[in-house]
């Protein structure tokens, strides 16, 4: 992966809208984050893998880490994800996108792609 | 009674981290081992430092790097169920249970090594260890291996003390092999003990020595 260049990166979003694309969506602190001093800590994660949607409008904004809202169709709904860093398109054409951490983990991921993701 | 130690965990690396130093003893000896890997941790979230995996190129990495640490520990067998890092809780525990009892009913091991079914942290790791159980109490007492769980976390110690501690001292060098070979996974953590000794100790301290409760059944 490399730092996201915006430009790059929303022209290829535009090349996903209003087609049916399968759909990568994660965030996570870790599996043991709820085990690391402190008390309060909690391990959270949440993800979904390919799920089948498609949008009309594709965006991503901020100066780094980066956001993306990608609108369903009609205004019917939303994905949104914040804290993006790095993306790639892969030789599958699919787009990558993922937020790391001062310490290189993954902490959200964003994947775009026209067929689905292996299981 | 052949001996044969069958070593059934979800994630590549748990077999080095949590049990590599016991792996690598019984390899030693000639044993035979069978390594049992639910999933090809998928969803990890270490991905070299700096990243080199993505998300999707992450899966095939860590069966590389496994497969590394296989031929390092002396692993000569080694199986995966193809289950999706993160979900293991949520199979059909009768299905899995089952695919468990048929591999143990061919390798007939003359031990087995998993997680605490209660107290082991990560939902795949108590998933995966209540399903080997569960196969396990499946046979006729006289054919069951004894199955020996790893506990860790905090809540484990309403345990006690382990049954059994296992000094992995004499293969330290093999087993720190294993955990470098799990590349994508320790970089980070042997990156911070480097130039550290402290941090350096207390990771040999932590991972010296192997703790296990052996599993007692209900019959």
């Amino acid at each position: 992966m490399e730092p996201i260049d915006r430009e790059v990166v929303q022209q290829r979003l535009q090349s996903f809208l209003n087609t049916d694309v399968y759909l990568h969506l994660e965030t996570t602190n870790g599996a043991y984050a709820g085990e690391s001093a402190g008390g309060n800590a909690m391990a959270v994660c949440a993800f979904i893998r390919n799920a089948r949607v498609r949008f009309s409008r594709a965006q991503i904004t901020g100066s780094g880490p980066y956001r993306v809202g990608l609108q369903m169709e009609s205004g019917k709904g939303w994905t949104y994800a914040e804290g993006l860093t790095d993306y790639e398109v892969d030789d599958q054409g699919r787009l990558l996108l993922a937020g790391h951490d001062a310490d290189g983990r993954l902490a959200i991921a964003l994947e775009l792609s026209h067929s689905p993701f292996p299981l | 009674m052949k001996e044969h130690l069958l070593v059934i965990m979800p994630h590549p690396d748990d077999e080095t981290f949590a049990v590599g130093g016991t792996i690598a003893l019984y390899a030693r000896r000639g044993v035979p081992v069978t390594y049992v890997c639910a999933t090809r941790g998928e969803m990890g979230r270490n991905m070299g430092r700096p990243p080199f995996a993505t998300r999707e190129s992450l899966p095939a990495l860590r069966e590389q790097e496994l497969r590394e640490a296989c031929r390092i520990l002396g692993i000569t067998d080694l199986r995966f169920l193809g289950l999706w890092d993160k979900t293991v809780e949520f199979e059909d525990p009768d299905a899995l249970a089952a695919r468990l009892r048929a591999i143990i009913e061919e390798i007939r091991p003359s031990l087995i090594i998993t997680y605490h079914p209660e107290y082991s942290v990560h939902p795949d790791h108590m998933a995966l260890g209540r399903a080997t159980v569960r196969a396990v109490a499946q046979l006729p007492p006289e054919e069951r291996p004894p199955v020996h769980t790893r506990a860790f976390g905090r809540a484990s110690a309403a345990l006690g003390e382990p049954d059994l501690v296992v000094d992995v001292s004499s293969v330290w060098e093999t087993k720190l092999a294993a955990i470098r070979a799990h590349r994508s996974q320790s970089q980070l953590m042997l990156e911070r003990a480097q130039g550290d000794p402290e941090q350096q100790e207390r990771l040999r301290r932590e991972r010296e020595m192997e703790r296990y409760h052996v599993w007692k059944f209900d019959d």
